[in-house]
């Protein structure tokens, strides 16, 4: 038996106390500052906009950012995923472009619009799968896997696509592009569940937890019988994924299939996680957080074409916040 | 010793005879009989580079052996990763410690045996059971953690290596191994990690400690076991040795 000298709490020193802090000490935590820069950033826009542009409040505006940004939102989670793990998906938006000519092909050679969307989606996950395979099997750094398909991604696209634009008429993409539910346009809700899945994902799931640990310690995580190669390529086909739903998004959206990379898409999926509080050397993430982001640059181009600013300024302005962002994170604990 | 030949005594828990190993032309160990007994702590002591290291790792499956018999719990029992020493019982505390920093202190705790509530086909963690056992596991050891929600990073070293000890020991394991496993602790981390390996030793945990500190042994262990240059050499009851002893037998001067 244990006599209660011997069973006296082992340690005292260096504990973090539980309770809250004080708001005001929170406010001057540059590490509140990080975790929630996605979220003061697009309320100081918000603000800021508002009060410059009055129509930028207006309902139609905000429902056309909230459709504007759907896209976007989509490919940020694919990209935290990847991100979470300490790697990251510069294949992206060339696997978004190759799926919009999958489904253009497909549905051009009459095999309905259905198929052409699985196999595009399908062809998506099969280039994550590619890069997760590459970056485990191949013991390859991320950048250079995903460097590499990137290109041969993107050639495939134009080889298929002879370079051409591909109209795609769909009724069902149509509909999907400009009906809604309730407030908001369905590709509003395709963002919104892909949200809410990511999040139950990340946070009540054990793929989730070993997810992030093995974007935190690799070693350890391996260690206690976690398949960290299992967990990378699941992380990159998720990326996959999401590339084939922001496709069909894409192809709905504009009509037409077109073979050229938005390589705004995969540097603003980049810059929105980073704004969302995710650390890129992994184990740290969140779904809101790039979710907001994402809603961050987004009405950061609508704000600033509202004010008349001329479009070479946009790059100019999301660079600009994406280096302060990553310059705050530099404080988070 | 039991009637069976070329078995261990029925009170080993685990035991390995003729054991051999090699990397290559370099001997790591050659010929090792070696047991730890039911709801001891057993020592493994030597100079390094003795083999001690290595056949901790062939006991718990990170290596296999090139000849030789490993019995667990009775039974032969090769193992072929950690996994299936895990599974069989054999809880490892790592030198790294293999605690994630960004997780928490529960989610550390049940890393790769996390708790699910089953919806359907979906099976959601159950982090309010995970934290509340979380709890329970910390204060049987008596462990002192403000918060199980805590990330594991702010932790100091003497908190992270009771975390592992604990997470091992809370698995229902029938034996931990630790390796030195207060080699960089300070004085007072040191203390609360030896009190933390009594506890076991209280609550009937078999323990296999690996360590350079003599005196330490004699405190916490119950037998103590002397590799030098590859063999095991010798084994004495921890009370009835002195350090000089231990010093000679590790050394080859007695």
């Amino acid at each position: 038996m244990t006599i209660p000298e011997q069973n006296a709490p082992v340690h005292t020193a260096g504990a973090a106390e539980e309770s809250r802090p004080s708001l005001s000490a929170l406010l001057l935590d540059p590490s509140f500052w990080a975790d929630w820069a996605s979220v003061v950033g697009l309320v100081g826009l918000v603000i800021v906009f508002g009060i410059s542009q009055p129509v930028f409040l207006s309902i139609a505006n905000l429902q056309a950012l909230l459709l504007a940004a759907a896209i976007l939102v989509v490919l940020s989670i694919g990209q935290t995923f990847v991100v979470a793990t300490a790697g990251i998906d510069l294949s992206l938006a060339a696997a978004v472009m190759l799926g919009a000519i999958i489904l253009g092909l497909v549905d051009a050679a009459g095999y309905g619009i259905f198929l052409a969307c699985v196999l595009a989606v399908a062809a998506t996950s099969a280039v994550g799968f590619l890069n997760g395979a590459l970056i485990t099997a191949g013991r390859i750094p991320d950048f250079v896997v995903t460097l590499g398909t990137l290109s041969g991604v993107t050639g495939l696209g134009l080889i298929l696509s002879g370079g051409e634009p591909i109209m795609v008429g769909s009724t069902f993409l149509l509909r999907l592009a400009s009906g809604s539910f309730g407030p908001f346009g369905y590709p509003v809700w395709v963002a919104i569940s892909a949200v809410l899945v990511a999040h139950i994902a990340l946070y009540h799931t054990r793929f989730g937890v070993h997810l992030l640990a093995t974007g935190g310690q690799v070693e350890s995580a391996s260690a206690l019988g976690i398949r960290t190669n299992r967990v990378k390529i699941a992380a990159y086909t998720i990326s996959g994924f999401c590339a084939g739903i922001a496709a069909l998004l894409l192809v709905a959206r504009i009509g037409s299939a077109e073979p050229q990379i938005n390589t705004s898409l995969l540097l603003n999926s980049v810059a929105a996680v980073v704004l969302g509080g995710v650390s890129l050397f992994g184990g740290r993430a969140s779904i809101l957080g790039p979710a907001i982001g994402a809603l961050m640059l987004t009405a950061l181009v609508n704000g600033l074409t509202l004010l008349s600013v001329s479009a070479f300024y946009q790059p100019l302005a999301v660079g600009a916040i994406v280096v302060l962002a990553a310059l705050i994170m530099r404080y988070q604990k | 010793m039991s009637a069976v030949s070329h078995s261990p005594s029925a009170d080993a828990i685990l035991a390995c005879e003729g054991l051999s190993k090699h990397f290559g032309g370099i001997r790591a160990f050659t010929d090792v009989a070696f047991q730890a007994r039911r709801g001891e702590v057993t020592a493994v002591i030597g100079d390094n580079g003795a083999g001690k290291s290595t056949l901790i790792r062939c006991l718990v499956g990170v290596h296999v052996p090139d000849a030789g018999e490993i019995f667990f719990d009775g039974r032969l029992h090769p193992f072929a990763n950690p996994d299936e020493a895990r599974k069989a019982g054999i809880e490892t505390v790592h030198q790294n410690l293999a605690l994630i920093d960004e997780l928490t202190v529960a989610q550390n705790l049940f890393l790769n045996r996390e708790i699910v509530h089953r919806i359907g086909p979906l099976a959601l963690l159950d982090r309010k059971a995970m934290k509340q056992q979380a709890r329970a596991m910390l204060s049987r050891l008596s462990i002192n953690m403000p918060s199980v929600s805590q990330r594991v990073r702010r932790l100091s070293g003497g908190q992270r290596q009771a975390i592992s000890i604990c997470r091992a020991a809370g698995s229902g394991a029938k034996l931990v191994v630790m390796d030195e496993p207060t080699a960089a602790l300070g004085v007072q981390e040191t203390a609360n990690v030896e009190a933390l390996i009594r506890r076991l030793r209280e609550q009937a945990v078999s323990v296999i400690l690996v360590s350079h500190n003599f005196d330490q042994v004699r405190r916490l262990s119950d037998q103590i076991w002397v590799m030098r240059a590859g063999r095991m050499v010798a084994t004495v009851r921890s009370s009835e040795t002195t350090g000089n002893e231990l010093v000679a037998l590790v050394t080859g001067a007695a």
